[in-house]
């Protein structure tokens, strides 16, 4: 599915999340991380390390990754995929950025839903 | 018996040199008195480019410090330019009225740079290239920006011209020949120099005559003009047109003078008391202008103060010059001649050009460029005088394709002989390197350069040593002695540091883009890093970047395994009341926090809050007078205390109120790591003192500070700094160590590895002994302080980083239907 037949949300102005840094969506299934990156690209991935449960949101940004603040796993943004020598993934929501607003994608949150 | 007295005129290497070798010989034989006409202690010049370029700092070049002054008792008087000397007192005077006799004197004036007697020489901005304080005037003039004039093609004038236009400035050199260095250069090699130097975007004009220095009205310089009538506007102008040797003050007491000093072999003046060394020297009709000869004239003069016979008998000598990225090495007498063949080998792609002078099958001169890794090994052919003509093939390609398949090159350096010279500054060969090295078991480039100096003086044959070592000691030579502070960079901790001050870096994208970092963003590993030492260097100009601080200094609070947050009030010494325990208690009950513990620093924990309570928990721990425990920071955490005099029937003196006053003066500052003290009120030591970063033991006659311990990962008693007498003192020296620690410290290094990698008898020296260094200390903590004593828990309360406590939505199941 292209971006424009997609269904999106919002959920705040870009503004609100620091540049590499991170903010919380609560969700009945948990929360999402929402990144933004030193270039203003945004990204969403499940709050959750699949190591041990860190918040994903506490880590520190760099670049397109994120380093997971318990035991500094590090994740691609873009894919949820662990970096280097660790193995795993964390749940990604698709999110944009139009008109100052972010965006993340309704089927991907339905999908963690159901 | 009363020891004789060695005076020293001039304290430049020449004479540092000498000194070393004396005292290896025999530290007791002289008291040794020397006058500097600098106002500092003696450092390597031929570092100076790299200080200029912004590659180094002062700090990196000095080869003999304060303390090395005081440790072999050595009198160095700065500031004092001798200028007289009585040949019949046996005196010497300085023009600041200083004076002290002699029995044995040595004369290391040095040179002085040759001024053109142009018009307009004497005008404001115009500069000449030889000590620290004409690099600085060079510093101050390249803020300014504008155009720098360099007048002289040689050594000197590139290596200051590369240094000017990395100091942003525009840059033109202005040389009276036709190609550059050409009194160590070919004219090809030259001509490729002058390319390289283009390329930089600096201007070259060779066969340029200068005819005046244009004068802006008020006195300072504006330009210059050329024979040709040709202006060049130029804020400074640097003449580097060579040397002369500072031969004027043994002139006027009647010692042989011709172009410098004259000695014989044994280094003595027509005065049999009086030496002469280094560049001022002329022996057998030559005048030197490179370190190598003057460290073999020093050798000699050391063993002849001591009785001995040594001779000197002149060198031969070679040229590398010192701008990065542009490799070059030339040796000997290459001028063309009938008698004379010569092997050129030239690879245009790769900038390469190398030729070799031959004569009756020896070689006698050697020009490389662009490629220079074979410079040692053709200088000691040169040297011996070997028969090459065994080689004539192969020789122009280096030693690798000597007999048999090319050698990498470690192959190539363990394939030297023993006496190959491998640096040339010191004279150091190769056996003498491998025997320090096996004998001493020496591990690391640092210690191999105190031992042998190879590789101490221009820095060159870094490599070969290096090369040398993995030779030697095979995998047991980690090089990585520089480990890089993480994979997005090649530099270690202590040279980001450095060149976070000399660059005057100020952001973590300026470090990054002018230290080439290979990543984009950095990583977690040299964030924090980055960010903490733009904190600690720039404490009132850098804007702290939160988003490079670890959750814990973000949020103020420490992180739990389940993704809440722990938080620990400070209870200044350890000291509280029923109204702290009270308010405690009613912030427990309220946000119904899970866990209430004492900490092994003697303070209580709560623990389990969620992230959003943590502004309201903090608003209400703040009524009651509380602020942040930092228990989370690399910074100060706890100082512990016990009862003291207050109570204790042993002790000496109030430990509890010190420790108060401590904590109150040092609470918000950032460190390298984490930092703890603690304050016993006598040596039964209650409080640890003993194993902390830093801690003090009350005695009746004062405090006797400690630091450098450890009781964590590793368990290591505290090293004992010294004993003070009042309280005021106790604090000083506690905060000027800190201070020094925080300057010096690698991010994540605990005290005690700093000081086991610095030195203990080093942090003694600058903070017991050193009042000056001491207070300067002091002073910019106390400074670094005003940006640091705020309390983050407060500011949070007040809206500060609201955004970190509150999600950002909250989305319910339909939102995503
Ligand atoms: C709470 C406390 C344990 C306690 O219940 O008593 C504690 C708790 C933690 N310590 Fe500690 N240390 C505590 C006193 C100590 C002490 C004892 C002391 O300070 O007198 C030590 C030994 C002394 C020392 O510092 O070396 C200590 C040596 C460590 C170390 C090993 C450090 C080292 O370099 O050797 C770590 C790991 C680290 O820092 O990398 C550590 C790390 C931690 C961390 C931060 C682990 C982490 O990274 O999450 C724990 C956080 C728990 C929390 O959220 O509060 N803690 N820790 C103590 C808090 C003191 C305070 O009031 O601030
Ligand atoms: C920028 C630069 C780069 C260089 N690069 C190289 C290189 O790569 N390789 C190399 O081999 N050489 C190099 N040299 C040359 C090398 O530095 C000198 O050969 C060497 O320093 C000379 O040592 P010295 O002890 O004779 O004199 P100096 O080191 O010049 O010391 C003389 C000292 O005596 C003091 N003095 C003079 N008169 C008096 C007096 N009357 N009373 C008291 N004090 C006095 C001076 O202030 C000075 O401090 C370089 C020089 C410079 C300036
Ligand atoms: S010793 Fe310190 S780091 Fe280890 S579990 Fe206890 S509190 Fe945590
Ligand atoms: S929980 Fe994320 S690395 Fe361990």
């Amino acid at each position: 599915m292209n971006a424009e037949t997609r269904n999106w949300v919002a959920i705040g102005d870009l503004a609100d999340i620091p540049r590499e840094g991170a903010r919380v969506v609560k969700t009945d299934r948990g929360c999402i991380a929402v990144f933004r990156t030193v270039d203003d690209e945004v990204f969403a991935l499940d709050d959750r390390c699949p190591h041990k449960g860190g918040p994903l949101s506490q880590g520190i940004v760099h670049g397109s990754s994120v380093t997971c603040p318990l035991h500094n796993w590090v994740f691609d943004l873009a894919t949820g995929l662990a970096r280097g020598a660790d193995e795993g993934s964390v749940p990604v929501t698709a999110a944009r950025v139009e008109n100052g607003k972010v965006l993340l994608a309704a089927d991907d949150l339905a999908r963690r839903a159901g | 018996m009363e020891k004789k007295k060695l005076v020293v005129i001039g304290n430049g290497m020449a004479p540092g040199r000498m000194l070393e070798y004396l005292f290896e010989k025999d530290r007791d034989a002289y008291d040794v008195t020397i006058f500097n006409a600098e106002p500092r202690v003696n450092y390597n010049r031929l570092m100076l480019s790299p200080v200029l370029s912004g590659e180094k700092a002062y700090e990196d070049i000095i080869t003999h410090g304060d303390d090395w002054y005081g440790e072999n008792g050595v009198t160095l008087h700065k500031s004092a330019k001798v200028s007289e000397i009585d040949r019949t007192a046996k005196t010497v005077t300085a023009e600041n009225g200083v004076s002290a006799h002699y029995d044995k004197l040595v004369i290391a004036t040095g040179s002085n740079p040759f001024i053109i007697p142009l018009p307009g020489k004497d005008l404001d901005g115009v500069l000449t290239y030889r000590d620290l304080d004409d690099v600085e005037k060079m510093l101050e003039a390249a803020k300014g920006g504008g155009r720098a004039v360099v007048i002289g093609g040689g050594l000197l004038g590139l290596e200051a011209a590369a240094g000017l236009k990395m100091q942003g400035m525009d840059v033109t050199v202005l040389h009276l020949m036709p190609t550059l260095m050409e009194r160590q250069l070919d004219p090809a090699a030259g001509f490729l120099l002058e390319e390289e130097f283009k390329r930089r975007g600096i201007e070259v004009r060779t066969k340029a005559n200068s005819h005046e220095i244009l004068d802006d009205g008020s006195g300072r310089v504006k330009g210059i003009r050329l024979d040709d009538g040709t202006e060049i506007d130029a804020s400074i102008i640097v003449m580097a047109v060579g040397i002369r040797p500072s031969s004027d003050l043994a002139k006027s007491v009647s010692l042989d003078v011709g172009r410098g000093v004259q000695v014989g072999d044994d280094m003595r003046t027509n005065d049999p008391d009086i030496y002469a060394l280094g560049e001022c020297v002329e022996h057998r009709g030559m005048c030197y202008g490179l370190v190598a000869p003057l460290y073999e004239m020093a050798e000699v003069i050391a063993d002849n103060l001591l009785g001995g016979t040594a001779e000197y008998t002149g060198s031969v000598t070679a040229t590398k010059l010192k701008v990065t990225g542009v490799d070059l090495y030339s040796a000997g007498d290459f001028a063309e001649g009938e008698d004379r063949e010569e092997i050129v080998l030239r690879d245009a792609a790769a900038g390469v050009y190398k030729r070799l002078v031959l004569k009756d099958n020896r070689i006698i001169g050697a020009v490389l460029y662009g490629e220079t890794a074979d410079g040692p090994w053709f200088f000691d052919l040169l040297k011996k005088q070997s028969d090459v003509s065994e080689m004539r093939e192969t020789l122009i390609f280096g030693q690798a394709y000597q007999g048999g398949a090319p050698l990498d090159p470690t192959a190539a350096v363990a394939a030297l002989p023993d006496d190959a010279e491998i640096c040339g500054c010191n004279g150091v060969c190769k056996g003498k390197i491998v025997n320090a090295i096996t004998e001493k078991g020496l591990t690391s480039l640092d210690d191999v350069r105190a031992h042998t100096k190879a590789s101490a003086s221009c820095g060159t044959c870094t490599g070969l040593v290096e090369q040398l070592m993995q030779v030697t000691l095979g995998d047991a030579y980690n090089p990585a002695a520089v480990t890089p502070m993480c994979g997005c960079t090649h530099l270690g901790h202590s040279e980001v540091r450095r060149l976070i001050k000399s660059k005057q870096l100020k952001t973590i994208p300026a470090v990054m883009q002018e230290l080439e970092w290979t990543s984009s963003g950095g990583c977690a590993k040299c964030r924090p890093a980055l960010n903490y030492y733009l904190v600690s260097d720039w404490p009132d100009e850098y804007a702290d970047d939160y988003q490079s601080r670890f959750i814990n200094e973000r949020v103020h609070a420490n992180i739990q395994k389940d993704g809440t947050y722990s938080v620990v009030p400070r209870m200044w010494g350890g000291m509280t009341s029923s109204k702290e325990l009270r308010a405690i208690a009613d912030v427990v009950d309220k946000f119904n926090i899970p866990a209430v513990k004492c900490t092994g620093g003697q303070r209580i924990d709560m623990l389990g809050i969620k992230k959003e309570d943590l502004p309201a928990v903090w608003a209400d721990l703040g009524k009651a007078g509380f602020v942040s425990g930092q228990a989370y920071a690399k910074g100060l955490r706890t100082v512990k205390t016990c009862v003291g005099s207050d109570w204790c029937r042993f002790g000496t003196q109030d430990s509890t109120g010190l420790g108060i006053k401590i904590e109150k003066f040092m609470w918000g500052s950032w460190t390298p790591a984490k930092l703890k003290l603690a304050v016993s009120g006598c040596p039964r030591n209650c409080a640890e003192a003993t194993c902390k970063d830093i801690g003090i033991i009350c005695v009746d006659s004062g405090y006797e500070i400690h630091f450098a311990g450890a009781a964590g990962l590793d368990i290591k008693g505290t090293e004992v700094l010294g004993l003070v007498r009042t309280e005021e003192e106790a604090l000083e020296h506690v905060v000027a160590l800190t201070q020094m620690y925080r300057e010096q410290g690698h991010y994540l290094e605990r005290i005690y590895k700093w000081a086991k990698r610095i030195g203990y008898d080093e942090i003694r020296s600058q903070i017991m002994d050193d009042e000056d260094k001491r207070k300067a200390f002091f002073d910019r903590f106390v400074f670094s302080q005003k940006f640091a004593q705020v309390d983050p828990w407060s500011e949070r309360v007040s809206g500060k980083d609201k955004h970190e406590f509150k999600p950002m939505a909250i989305l319910q199941a339909e939102a995503a239907e």
